[in-house]
């Protein structure tokens, strides 16, 4: 076990080194130098050769990486050309904003998506089945900031229950501003809640026609037991794609921040990305790619943990 | 059945060349492990492994799972690549300048497989897959596809009622006949039977059996029987070859093997063969256990951890497969023994005096 | 020993008895097995219906997608005219989703056809050559695979900066690598069937093995992936014309639209969610479809 998880702590490095040469490499996609799509065009020589050398942009392109590699190792990912304050703190505060809904929108997707999932699977065929499998289909194919948009038409504009954008005061503790969390976060368990509703369906219901779930019944073992045994079979699977869906809402969030105007790291990269400003848009690609490959890697080891035929 | 093998136009040396000759053929697998990922270990899955089929004959080779027979099949298919080795075919060398390509051993040497489901393309029709390797190397198609009819009504289907037909609507039998079909679309000299009728039922067995010897004469076909049904393997072959952990333990014709087996690991074999007959029903001691792990085979005599004659010498040097000690000669082509030990071969089980 | 069976035993038996009429081929067993599933069917007719309107759109409406109306702005859904309403610049809404669908559709279904292609291609090569072809091409697979899908074409799109060919460019790069995916994981496994050993067995060379044994394989199943791609693939175009990174105005797209007309919300609360109805009705069309085609293909059901 202690094998498994090392080795693919190991694996996971070429992977971070491979993430981080493509996030510096998408920067220089971009056609020109960013010092120079910043600069007035009426600037002189010498100020955008003195940005440029300020920025380190005047070095070679593997020199201009290393020491962005090396900076970024310690959390320094210089200052914000917008804005010229550190991009680390600027992150850190997105971050928070963003997690908080990302783990309020799983923790309610997993839930409800388990339950249309158990449901269709143990009603298998029945109208119960076919009810909770449209749902799930639905939550699959639902463009989510549509969905925002008709949330916040239902319980903001047509009624006025809920706030329908920003974080509110920033004075007050966050427990009093819940009600800015409510449609953002139902936002977005809807695609996790489709995702796992159906995963749990499909699981439950071939372990369900598994002859191990026939014989439990035929020794005699009814209800939990047998119940036991399908937890335990349906985990794995469940709880990788529960990983995956997880790092698809903190990585994915920047459609649901921008209509809720959610000062979170997907609405830092949307600035950043009109703004130009290269290091902030960097560090955020960068963090959140970084986070996802760590989450993967967590739960490979915790499905390795539960099945031991994964550990090899 | 000489006169017709001379008449042969493929034929190169005439009846007392080998027309297979197999010279130190050794296949090692890469076992990885550990944290990261390196090669920890080899299995030794084919090691050092040679013998030659004479023109007509069928070879029978036996061995419990695991010993290498498959393998030994597909190296000389050469669906995967030997490490070390050599494959003459009718005096021409396999993959050598000097001699012929992979490509024209293949048209000249065919494989049946074990599961007759798998070993069919599932989308194409019985006649489409007996046609496809002949069209491939360039037949009209329409010349491929009578051929196809004509084959189908050789193996005993009628081309009406099966050429159309995909794999999952015929039976097993039916299916490994189609498989035999194919593998005689390229009018091969030599075919390896790898386990073809093991997954059949004995009845069928029986009919797949019957085929196979009677397309044998018709069409002056050697085969490489292999399998681990020694009944089976009897009644096929003429020569026999037995292997144990990758290499060969004793070779020699099939009466002198069933009757007078000479290596300790052939008659513990026999001794585990059912039998119906309370006469020959043996006292020899039955192997036990399971083989060794061939990542790390014994040292010396693979097979001195199971045997009841082991001694010193065994574990120190691999004993050559060499004529039985006892200098006893019998007609034919030779009976060798891979044995150090002079009272183990000549040790009589109980099984040995029918 | 059992020769008596064997001697006994009939010599070359006609084989037994099967059914009498051939079996139709594969494919068109997947076409009769889909044309039992109603649900398939009325998804497919509905995203026939929305060809139609798009592609067909002057047929269905006279209006210009383009001509708006300071008069006519923000109108209701009803008023005549405009049976949907109009947007914040008076045009037809009708008319811009009929014309609008063109551009959402082109813009998710062409990077499903790139990864497709590429992602086909590579994947087969990967599967089928193994080695270090394998390691090279899977590894940097895994590298594009670290991203979350919409982070990375939100990237791709914000770098190479907007447009519909930059949209298309960027969601094809995020969809290559779960293609090479499907496509690797078919080719390895088709790879060991005992039939494509035996056509090795008989000489046919490596591209006529994979023209005619794997190709057929992995075809399926990677067909049906690009097309629960393509759900996806709406869904992500409209989301990047959205945030101002595809489309740019004053083109009909769903997306876009939404975007612009969100500012109406509390004006026009229903028109301005129609654009959204037009995206989620395509995408679970495609969503469904797949779901059909992946159950009408699968083999195990017919054996």
């Amino acid at each position: 076990m202690l094998v498994f998880a090392l080795r693919r702590l190991l694996q996971a490095i070429p992977i971070l080194l491979g993430v981080s040469l493509v996030v510096f490499g998408l920067v220089h996609l971009a056609p020109g130098n960013p010092i120079d799509m910043l600069m007035p065009p009426e600037a002189s020589p010498e100020i955008v050769a003195q940005m440029k050398a300020a920025y380190g942009f005047d070095k070679p392109l593997y020199v201009q990486y290393l020491l962005w590699l090396m900076r970024a190792l310690h959390g320094d990912f210089g200052l914000s050309v917008f804005n010229a304050t550190p991009v680390w703190g600027q992150l850190v505060t997105a971050l928070e904003n963003t997690f908080i809904l990302a783990i309020l929108g799983a923790a309610l997707g997993f839930a409800l998506g388990i339950v249309t999932g158990l449901i269709a699977a143990l009603y298998h065929g029945r109208w119960p089945d076919k009810l909770a499998s449209a749902i799930a289909t639905a939550g699959v194919s639902l463009p989510h900031y549509w969905c925002a948009i008709v949330l916040v038409l239902a319980c903001a504009v047509l009624h006025d229950w809920l706030p329908a954008q920003g974080m509110g005061d920033d004075s007050l503790p966050i427990w009093q501003r819940l009600d800015f969390l409510v449609l953002p976060v139902v936002t977005l368990s809807l695609i996790p809640m489709g995702v796992i509703g159906r995963l749990v369906r499909a699981t439950v219901l071939d372990i369900l026609g598994q002859d191990f779930v026939g014989a439990l019944s035929a020794k005699g073992l009814t209800r939990w037991p047998v119940l036991r045994h399908i937890i335990k079979n349906a985990a794995p699977p469940v709880l990788a794609l529960m990983g995956l869906q997880f790092g698809y809402l903190l990585g994915g969030s920047i459609l649901v921040e921008t209509v809720f105007n959610w000062p979170g790291s997907g609405n830092l990269l949307n600035l950043a990305i009109f703004r130009r400003d290269i290091p902030v848009l960097q560090a955020t690609i960068l963090v959140l790619a970084t986070f996802f490959v760590l989450l993967n890697l967590l739960v490979d080891i915790a499905q390795a943990a539960i099945d031991p035929r994964i550990r090899r | 059945m000489s006169a017709a093998i001379t008449l042969d136009p493929r034929d190169r040396g005439g009846p007392a060349q080998p027309l297979l000759s197999v010279d130190g053929l050794k296949k090692y697998f890469p076992v990885r492990g550990g944290l990261l990922n390196r090669q920890v270990a080899t299995v030794q899955a084919v090691d050092d492994v040679s013998f030659s089929v004479r023109k007509g004959e069928t070879l029978g080779i036996v061995g419990e799972s695991g010993c290498g027979k498959s393998t030994t099949a597909r190296l000389l298919m050469r669906l995967m690549d030997p490490d070390a080795g050599s494959i003459v075919f009718d005096g021409d060398p396999v993959g050598e300048r000097a001699g012929i390509t992979v490509n024209e051993m293949r048209r000249q040497m065919q494989m049946v497989f074990q599961d007759s489901y798998t070993s069919l393309n599932p989308r194409m029709t019985m006649a489409e897959s007996i046609a496809y390797a002949p069209r491939m190397h360039g037949t009209p198609r329409k010349e491929a596809f009578d051929r196809a009819d004509t084959l189908l009504a050789q193996v005993g289907l009628n081309p009406r009622q099966y050429a159309r037909r995909y794999p999952h609507e015929l039976s097993g039998g039916q299916r490994q006949r189609v498989n035999i079909a194919r593998a005689l679309a390229l009018e091969p000299r030599l075919v390896i039977l790898d386990e073809a009728v093991a997954a059949l039922d004995k009845s069928v067995e029986a009919q797949v059996l019957n085929l196979l010897g009677d397309l044998k004469s018709r069409f002056n076909l050697t085969y490489l029987f292999i399998s681990h049904d020694l009944n089976v393997v009897e009644y096929m072959s003429d020569r026999v070859m037995v292997m144990y952990l990758g290499r060969v333990v004793e070779t020699g014709p099939v009466e002198q093997i069933y009757r007078r087996p000479r290596h300790p690991y052939t008659r513990a074999l026999f001794a585990s063969k059912p039998t119906l007959d309370p006469d020959r029903r043996t006292t020899e001691m039955p192997l036990t256990g399971d083989p060794p792990n061939p990542i790390n085979p014994p040292s010396g005599c693979r097979f001195r951890t199971r045997c009841a004659f082991a001694k010193d010498v065994c574990a120190q040097s691999a004993p050559p497969l060499a004529a039985p000690l006892d200098g006893e000669v019998a007609d034919g082509p030779p009976h060798l023994v891979a044995c150090h030990l002079p009272e183990a071969q000549a040790a009589m089980g109980a099984n040995t005096h029918a | 020993m059992s020769d008596a069976t064997i001697d006994t035993a009939q010599r070359v038996l006609p084989a037994a008895d099967a059914p009498a009429a051939p079996a139709p081929g594969y494919w068109k067993s997947v076409g009769q097995r889909l044309l039992r599933d109603p649900v398939t069917i009325i998804v497919t007719l509905m995203l026939i219906g929305i060809l139609f309107i798009t592609l067909g759109a002057p047929l269905v409406t006279n209006a210009d997608p383009y001509a708006g109306s300071v008069l006519a702005r923000l109108k209701p859904i009803g008023t005549p005219g405009h049976w949907l309403g109009t947007d914040e610049t008076g045009r037809d809404l009708w008319t811009r989703l009929c014309y609008g669908g063109r551009l959402s559709l082109l813009a998710a279904i062409l990077p499903v056809t790139i990864s497709l292609v590429v992602g086909g291609f590579l994947g087969i090569l990967a599967g089928y050559s193994g080695g270090w072809v394998n390691t090279i091409i899977m590894r940097t697979m895994d590298v594009f695979y670290a991203f979350p899908s919409i982070l990375l074409a939100v990237a791709i799109c914000g770098m190479l900066g907007n447009g519909l060919t930059n949209s298309i460019l960027a969601l094809g790069v995020v969809f290559i690598p779960p293609m090479v995916r499907v496509a690797e994981t078919v080719t390895t496994q088709s790879r060991s069937l005992d039939f494509v050993e035996a056509a090795r067995a008989s000489g046919t060379t490596t591209l006529q093995i994979i023209r005619h044994h794997v190709l057929a394989n992995v075809l399926g199943p990677i067909l049906v992936y690009a097309t629960s791609l393509i759900s996806v693939s709406i869904i992500l175009s409209a989301g990047l014309s959205f945030l101002g990174l595809g489309v740019t105005p004053p083109e009909p797209e769903w997306g876009l639209m939404l975007n612009s007309l969100r500012q109406a919300i509390y004006v026009q609360p229903y028109v301005a969610a129609l654009p959204g109805v037009m995206i989620f009705v395509t995408s679970m069309c495609f969503n469904l479809m797949s779901d059909g085609l992946r159950s009408a293909m699968d083999v195990r059901l017919n054996k």
